[in-house]
Parts: structure tokens; C-alpha cells; sequence
């Protein structure tokens, strides 16, 4: 199938919008990605015609919502390829993911255990461990990056021992963009007999994951960054290791038996699914993978590295500007400065001419403070960007430049 | 009821009519503003909430409060120099009891958010608070 981006462009009914009057330019798809009407569709129909609690009625709309739901889940299944049906937990998103990673690792850690964490985390990749660290004695350690943000894996080296119980770091990073060598860190770090959990929530709408053939212990994302509705997420854990930890929170829907002398918990996954879940938020999420499937993973990273390697190229002409983690493996996030202006100018006057952009330390505080920078200007692309609207960020970016300068 | 400066400022930002001569103008302030003393800048009197660090300052003088800041970001230097001549050398009380409404009506009104990055909010809100802490002092 050829890509054809006047129809996809048309699948998206929010880029038809203005921003202070003129045509919305969408480049901030790493904090969210916009819905196509298929996932829109979804949400409207699950609730016009669908909506029932699931897993509990023996009437036929309970029954209904649940096999949409279970499909939704066999959906992320197959799109991720899992084993079994039962290692995908739905979660709220990629944070409430790692949170019940780290918090059932609290009754497995033992005082002087270590974890590894990455330099470049989302700061939901590394409050929980933290917190985990805090009440267990366990140790937190860092994988430190190089000048491009790369993560130094001769570092990870020297820094696996017998006491690395888990390595954490993210497959793609939210601040620069840098696609990590996850399947070498994982390799080296089950050669040291240390479990590996990978946070996917930049990866997953611009790589094909596998998480087979990844042999990764646990894979998180959110189906908000990947044409998905906000509130839902997937947490992929291998069955043995889902079955070792113990439940995150207590309620309905996870549980076998309820007596006041002792409960018992239900299987995988729902052991992990307490009370009412999103329903309409995980029909919505298999819709997103739907559409995405539709068009092509390959297809999609092969135009959007074509966006990224434009808007690189026209962006450097730009004096003074400096790219963050300018590496050739990397999604399309450009993160980058232009010396003498502090990131919020650039992006406020960005706005001012309708270019969304993020600007600021994007929840990842150790990489700004590694680069000793207040933040950056981070434009990241998605497969319904078009080089014009690069092009209008170029000359937005220019013009910024002579307003501040 | 707006004060004497802020009417000031009303008719200045009236005569824009286009975002980029009003962003110009606010970074021209920007770059004008009068800088604080560098041993100010210092955790003590950064305002939190902010995107940007801006640091304020304020003393009182014969019964009128000053107040100096600076920013590392130029747009929000400029907003806070338009709120130092809005609100600088008044008395402690004018200030408390003064209106901030001027700030819609020069079109700033999409900063005024208390969500948004610059933290807008947050400056008026200390500045108030060091007026309410130099009426205290007044009145003990
Ligand atoms: C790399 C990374 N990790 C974690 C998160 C947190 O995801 P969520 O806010 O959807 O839970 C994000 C999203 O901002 C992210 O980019």
C-alpha cells in the first residue's frame, strides 16, 4: 500500500483546527499523539452502543463490552507478539505500568540489591525505583550517556554484578529522541542474571516491537502516544515473572475468593486489573493499533525518518542552533537550543504563529541537567506531518530568532 | 479600579494590533528591564511555577514598596516588567488592593492561566505576598 498522506491527513480531524488564526501545526506528538477518527469512532460507539461493566454480567451487553474489551487486549497482543494473552496487562499508562513493576519488586529486593537506571529517564522511569530503593535498602545506580545521549554500554558493563537484580532504561528517550541499543542491554544484563524492564512509550507508534524475539522481561507504554485515547496502557510482562509479584492494588476484578480469614487472587491478567478498568480507553486502544496496522509500522517510520532527516538538515541552517542527541538512530524528535535564547522564547513566540512544540525539561530533569541547560525546544513528528509544515517551523524558528536576538 | 500605571500600560499595549509588534514590545521591556543585583539571584527569591527562573525582590521605602526582578527568558522579563510598573511604588496596601484585570485588557490574558509555563500567577501572587508581609511589618 502506497502512502498517501492527503488521506491519512484526513483521518485526523484536529488538524483541520486553527491556533490563533492560522492552520494548527502539530509537532509536540511525543507528549501525545492525535486521534484518527477510526480511534474516535470507537470511544463514540463503544458508549452509544456497547457500554456494560465487563467480566460480570450474564446479560448480553456485559457480554459484548467484555468480548470487545478481550479483543482490544488480543489486538496488543499480537501487535507486540506476546506468548500468551494473559502477559498484557492494561493499565492507565506507561507510569501506572512501572508502578506495579516496582512496587510488587519491593517484596523481592533485599538490602544491597542494585538497580540500574538509565541518565536519560522519563522521571516515571525513576521515582518509582527510587521509592522502591527507599523502603527496601536496595540500591539505585546509574547508566550514564555519552554527549550524543547515548547510553555507554561499557558502563553497563562494570556496573552488572551478582547484586543487579533489574537494569531500566527507556527503548526510545522522551528528551532527545535516541533510539537505545535495548536488545544488547538486555542480553548483557540476563547474562548477568538480572531481569530487564524497558519503558516503550516513545517506541511503540514509531518502532515494531517484539517482545519475543526482545526476550525482555517487562515492555511499557501508553496508547495516548500512539493514536490511542489518554488513560490506558499496556504493561507486557513475561507470565512467570507476572506470577511472582504480588498484586498493586486490591478491589474487584482481581481477586478468586473473598473471605474476612484470607482473599485469594485471580489469574493473570486481571490479578493485576483491579475495580472497573477503561473500558471505552482499551476498545479505543485497539482500535489505535488497528489503524496503525493498517497503515504499516514500516511505512510509518520509513516517512517520519524522512521527516527527521529534513528537518534536521533545513534546522541546522539555522546559526547557533545546537541538536541534542543528533545520532542516526533516533525517531523523529528533534530537541535543540539556539545559543542565547532560552528555550520558553523560542516556543512561546512558536506558538504565537500556531507551531505546537514542547518546550521546558520534558519530565527528564537529569538529561537537562547533564547538558546544563534550562530545557529545550523539542518539535517531534508524526507520519500525518508534512515537510511544509517543516518548512513553516524553519521559518518560525528564524523568525523567533530575529525577534529575540 | 486600575491604577494610574496600569491605565499607563493599557493605552500602550492598545496601540498593537498585531501578536508580533506585542511580543516585540514585550521583549524590548525584556531587554530593558533593570537588572537585579546578581547576589539576589539565589534560591530565596526565585518564584516556583515558573518555565523560565525569575527571580523578585522587593523593599520598602518611606512607605512605598519596590521591587526588582530579573529572568533568564526574555518574554517573561518583559511581563515582569510589566508588572514592576504596574505595581512598583505603591504603598504596601495599594498593592495588595490592587486590581490585576489590567492584564487582560493589554491581551496577556493567555498567560494568565495559573497552568501556564511562565507563571504569570505566580509572580502577582508574590509580589502581593510581599506587599502583605511589608503591611504586616507596618502595622506591628
Ligand atoms: C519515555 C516516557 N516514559 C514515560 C512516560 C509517561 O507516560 P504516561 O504519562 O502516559 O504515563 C512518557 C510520557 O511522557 C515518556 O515519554
Amino acid at each position: 500500500m502506497g502512502f498517501d498522506i492527503d488521506k491519512i491527513r484526513a483521518d485526523f480531524p484536529i488538524l483541520l483546527r486553527q491556533v490563533h488564526n492560522k492552520p494548527l501545526i502539530y509537532f509536540d506528538n511525543a507528549a501525545t499523539s492525535q486521534k484518527p477518527k477510526a480511534v474516535i469512532d470507537a470511544l463514540v460507539h463503544y458508549y452509544t452502543h456497547l457500554n456494560a461493566n465487563i467480566h460480570r454480567g450474564v446479560h448480553a451487553l456485559s457480554q459484548e463490552a467484555t468480548d470487545a474489551y478481550e479483543q482490544a487486549r488480543d489486538g496488543v497482543k499480537t501487535f507486540f507478539n506476546a506468548q500468551f494473552r494473559e502477559e498484557i496487562i492494561f493499565t492507565a499508562g506507561t507510569t501506572h505500568s512501572i508502578n506495579i513493576v516496582a512496587h510488587g519488586f519491593r517484596s523481592l529486593l533485599n538490602p544491597g540489591d542494585e538497580i540500574i537506571v538509565g541518565q536519560a529517564e522519563h522521571h516515571s522511569n525513576i521515582v518509582p525505583w527510587q521509592m522502591a530503593c527507599d523502603l527496601t535498602g536496595a540500591v539505585l545506580k546509574v547508566l550514564p550517556i555519552d554527549d550524543n545521549g547515548q547510553l555507554q554500554l561499557d558502563a553497563l558493563q562494570s556496573l552488572l554484578g551478582p547484586k543487579t537484580q533489574l537494569v531500566v532504561v527507556n527503548h526510545v528517550s522522551n528528551a532527545l529522541g535516541t533510539i537505545n541499543p535495548i536488545e544488547k542491554i538486555i542480553e548483557m544484563a540476563h547474562q548477568a542474571g538480572a531481569k530487564v524492564l524497558i519503558d516503550g512509550a516513545q517506541a511503540s507508534s514509531h518502532i515494531q516491537v517484539d517482545v519475543s524475539a526482545l526476550n525482555v522481561d517487562f515492555y511499557t507504554t501508553s496508547a495516548h502516544k500512539m493514536c490511542g485515547p489518554t488513560g490506558v496502557g499496556m504493561l507486557y510482562g513475561k507470565k512467570e515473572l507476572l506470577e511472582l509479584l504480588p498484586p498493586y492494588q486490591g478491589g474487584g476484578e482481581m481477586i478468586k475468593e473473598v473471605y474476612f480469614q484470607g482473599t485469594t487472587y485471580a489469574g493473570l491478567p486481571h490479578k493485576f486489573e483491579a475495580g472497573t478498568p477503561n473500558i471505552a480507553g482499551g476498545i479505543g486502544f485497539g482500535a489505535a493499533i488497528e489503524y496503525l496496522n493498517e497503515i504499516g509500522l514500516d511505512e510509518i517510520a520509513a516517512y517520519e525518518h524522512d521527516l527527521l532527516l529534513y528537518a534536521t538538515e533545513e534546522l541546522k541552517q539555522v546559526q547557533g542552533l545546537r541538536i541534542y542527541g543528533d545520532v542516526p538512530l533516533k525517531t523523529a524528535v528533534i530537541s535543540f537550543n539556539i545559543e542565547g535564547l532560552h528555550p520558553y522564547d523560542v516556543g512561546t513566540l512558536l506558538d504565537q504563529m500556531g507551531i505546537a512544540v514542547r518546550t521546558g525539561q520534558h519530565c527528564a530533569q537529569p538529561v537537562m541537567d547533564f547538558y546544563g541547560i534550562p530545557g529545550t525546544v523539542r518539535a517531534s513528528f508524526a507520519f500525518y506531518n508534512t515537510k511544509d509544515e517543516i518548512d513553516t517551523l524553519v521559518k518560525g524558528v528564524k523568525r523567533a530568532v530575529n525577534m529575540l536576538l | 479600579m486600575s491604577t494610574e500605571a496600569q491605565q499607563d500600560i493599557i493605552e500602550e499595549f492598545a496601540l498593537f494590533d498585531d501578536w508580533m509588534d506585542k511580543y516585540e514590545h514585550l521583549i524590548g521591556l525584556g531587554k530593558n528591564l533593570p537588572l537585579i543585583d546578581e547576589h539576589y539571584k539565589t534560591d530565596q527569591y526565585i518564584i516556583k511555577g515558573c518555565q523560565s527562573k525569575v527571580w523578585l525582590r522587593a523593599e520598602q521605602n518611606e512607605g512605598r514598596v519596590y521591587f526588582s526582578a530579573d529572568s533568564d527568558a526574555i518574554i517573561t522579563k518583559g511581563i515582569v516588567s510589566v508588572l514592576i510598573r504596574a505595581f512598583s511604588g505603591l504603598s504596601a496596601q495599594d498593592i495588595i488592593d490592587a486590581p490585576t484585570d489590567f492584564i487582560n485588557e493589554i491581551g496577556l490574558s493567555d498567560h494568565l492561566s495559573p497552568t501556564r509555563a511562565n507563571g504569570l500567577v505566580a509572580m502577582i501572587k508574590q509580589m502581593k505576598l510581599y506587599a502583605t508581609a511589608f503591611a504586616a511589618q507596618n502595622n506591628a
